[in-house]
């Protein structure tokens, strides 16, 4: 197990990164039927990972360290991790291969752990769920594989007092604080803070910093019982009957609604 | 191995979280489909939620204690569920995908060697073999998931998958059994759970709700949809990106981690549609949904649809609410 390494303040911050197809993009199912046609699609980095980072570096910039950004995918996850870089992130890891973009949560977080045990960081951030596959468990169980303690749905971090804490979003509008101690893994919340923009230094700075390619180690990807498995995807059945307006016509649907809501809705 | 399954009950305050009984349905219906018995579990010794699960259709209710378990930490919940998955060898594990399971579920499966088929709609079974359906894409498609097989599967499932009210009750109550559970060192340490300060405008009253997302674009276009709510009579509220942003205070986020409403009339505007967004507002009575991508989840709970650009239909929509409002 991990201990508390660094006994000076420094910190050393590994974020998870992970790329995803754009949210505005138009989805499309593949031949097979088990994921979607990626062939013209345009990627980002996914939603709340993009906030984990903005949190990491606001830590560095007030207790000083390191933050290095991680991300699996082929080599299309680059653009991530060079705008991370443009950011204010100080080196990276990639960990390549064009079918890790499509493993499950249990082997994805062995890979990630590999990967980066030996950097022995004080924190580790990841998102809280994918954008894509929505699995919502890479960090946590990289937790458990690393030996860390870890909190999920972070929504602040407070790292200026003696103890480390954290708050966590429960449902509806709750909170709550949890003590913890380092090293630990964290989950982060989209919201947690205003996130950066790319500046033009920072994106010059970025060409001279540290991108080290690694590969995951066979037996992992070999390793047999993916623990759950796509047989197809196709989208929801829908469920309600819709009055469509307009028929792509935006204006006179807006025109045609008015009096819907007045004459059948009523609702003024 | 036992033919059994197990659910997961999440209490809080002396009281089950609603979707620990969808749940329940979910597991029952499951055990009937594969002939298998559901047990029930719950942690942290409360002999009234006990007996609460025992008076449903289950086989037993494990009351799983250890004094580490009368809060919540991922820790000791962990190594309990641990204990008493290995105690019970069950087929499967089912659990309502709420936080405190998004919190430590993973963890759990982990400790076996796998993750969590997380947050399913629904289940199939054919030949005795589960097919679970999840939402990807936030909501957008549908995936078949199946698992190798080898037991236990975890699952979870969606808050509203599954209704709670068909939960089945059983003739005489259940057994409750105790079990002394093992934990070992729990390292993280919570406070009390809070609610920020009262919120400035409550939108649960709110009789009309005009509530932009994402494809509001900017901070400045609000303006538009602030122009319609005036015409409508009617109050702003937004998705959590436009939250995030801090174009709106979190007061007028809707959501699973923002408000719950039920107004007459609900207008989404450039909101996709995700479940955190649909459980804050799927009560209104009537929804309407403009959205320019006619596959936009929120379509399937919409009584109106434009598809098209919402900056065309604002204008038109509030000059005429106007005229007939005469
Ligand atoms: C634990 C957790 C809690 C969460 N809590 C909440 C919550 O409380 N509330 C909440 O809302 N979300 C919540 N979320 C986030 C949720 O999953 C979604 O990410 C979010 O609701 C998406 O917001 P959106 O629909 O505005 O954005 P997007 O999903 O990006 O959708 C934007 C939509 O606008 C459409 N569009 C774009 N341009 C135009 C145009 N010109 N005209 C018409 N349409 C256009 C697009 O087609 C798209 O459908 C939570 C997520 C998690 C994991
Ligand atoms: N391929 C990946 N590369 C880097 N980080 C990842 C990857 N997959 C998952 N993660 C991290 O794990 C989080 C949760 O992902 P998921 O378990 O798929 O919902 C994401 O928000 C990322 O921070």
């Amino acid at each position: 197990m991990c201990q508390w390494i660094n006994e000076s303040i420094l910190m050393k911050i590994i974020v998870l990164m992970k790329q995803v197809a754009n949210k505005d993009a138009i989805l499309r199912i593949d031949k097979e039927a088990t994921w979607i046609e990626e062939g013209d699609l345009s990627f980002e980095v996914n939603e709340s990972d993009g906030y984990a980072l903005e949190e990491s570096l606001r830590l560095k910039e007030k207790r000083g360290g390191e933050v290095v950004v991680c991300s699996m995918g082929p080599q299309r996850v680059k653009s991530v991790i060079k705008d991370a870089l443009a950011r204010g992130a100080d080196r990276a890891i990639h960990v390549v291969g064009d079918e890790l973009a499509h493993i499950g949560p249990y082997k994805a977080a062995k890979i990630l752990a590999d990967a980066i045990r030996d950097e022995q960081p004080d924190l580790v951030m990841t998102g809280l769920q994918s954008d894509d596959y929505g699995f919502a468990q890479t960090g946590v169980i990289l937790a458990e594989l690393l030996g860390l303690p870890h909190a999920t749905i972070v929504i602040e971090v407070d790292a200026a007092g003696e103890q480390f804490r954290v708050k966590r979003e429960l449902e509806s509008g709750w909170y709550q604080w949890y003590t913890m101690p380092l090293p630990a893994l964290l989950t982060i919340q989209s919201g947690i803070s205003q996130i950066r923009y790319a500046t033009l230094k920072g994106i010059m700075a970025a060409k001279k910093k540290e991108i080290r390619e690694v590969t995951p180690a066979a037996e992992h990807l070999a390793a047999a019982g993916a623990s759950q498995h796509i047989e197809k995807i196709y989208f929801p059945l829908k469920t309600k009957q819709t009055q469509f307006l307009g028929d792509g016509d935006a204006k006179a649907g807006a025109a045609q609604l008015a009096e819907k809501l007045h004459t059948e809705a009523r609702v003024f | 191995m036992s033919n059994e399954i197990l659910v997961f009950a999440e209490h809080r305050d002396g009281a089950f979280n609603k979707t620990s009984f969808e749940a329940m349905a979910a597991a029952q219906e499951l055990g009937a489909a594969l002939g298998q018995s559901v047990t029930a579990v719950v942690l942290g010794a409360d002999a009234t939620l006990a007996q609460e699960l025992a008076a449903y259709k289950v086989e037993k209710v494990i009351s799983a204690e250890n004094e580490k378990l009368a809060e919540y930490t991922p820790d000791a919940y962990t190594d309990a569920m641990e204990h008493v998955v290995r105690a019970l060898d069950p087929q499967y594990v089912i659990l309502p995908h709420t936080y405190l399971v998004r919190d430590f579920a993973p963890k759990l499966a982990a400790r076996f060697g796998k993750s969590v088929v997380s947050d399913c709609i629904r289940a199939k079974v054919s030949d005795g073999r589960v097919t679970f359906a999840r939402r990807i894409f936030l909501g957008k498609i549908d995936a078949d998931v199946t698992t190798n097989g080898e037991a236990p599967v975890f699952a979870s499932f969606q808050s509203g998958a599954y209704r709670g009210d068909q939960a089945a009750r059983g003739g005489a109550s259940a057994a409750v059994e105790s079990l002394a559970v093992e934990v070992g060192e729990v390292r993280m340490k919570p406070e009390p759970p809070f609610q920020e300060v009262k919120q400035a405008v409550d939108l649960s009253k709110a009789d009309v709700i005009i509530a932009i997302g994402r494809g509001i674009k900017s901070q400045e276009n609000i303006a538009l949809a602030e122009k319609l709510a005036e015409a409508l009579g009617g109050d702003i509220a937004a998705s959590r990106p436009i939250c995030d942003a801090g174009w709106l205070p979190i007061d007028r986020q809707i959501g699973s981690s923002g408000q719950t409403v039920a107004p007459k009339l609900y207008v989404a505007l450039g909101i996709s549609g995700a479940i955190q967004h649909l459980v804050g507002m799927k009560n209104a009575t009537t929804i309407v949904a403009v959205n320019k991508d006619p596959e936009a989840p929120i379509f399937d709970i919409a009584d109106y649809g434009i598809v098209g650009d919402l900056f065309e239909v604002i204008p038109v929509l509030t000059e005429a609410v106007k005229k007939l409002k005469g």
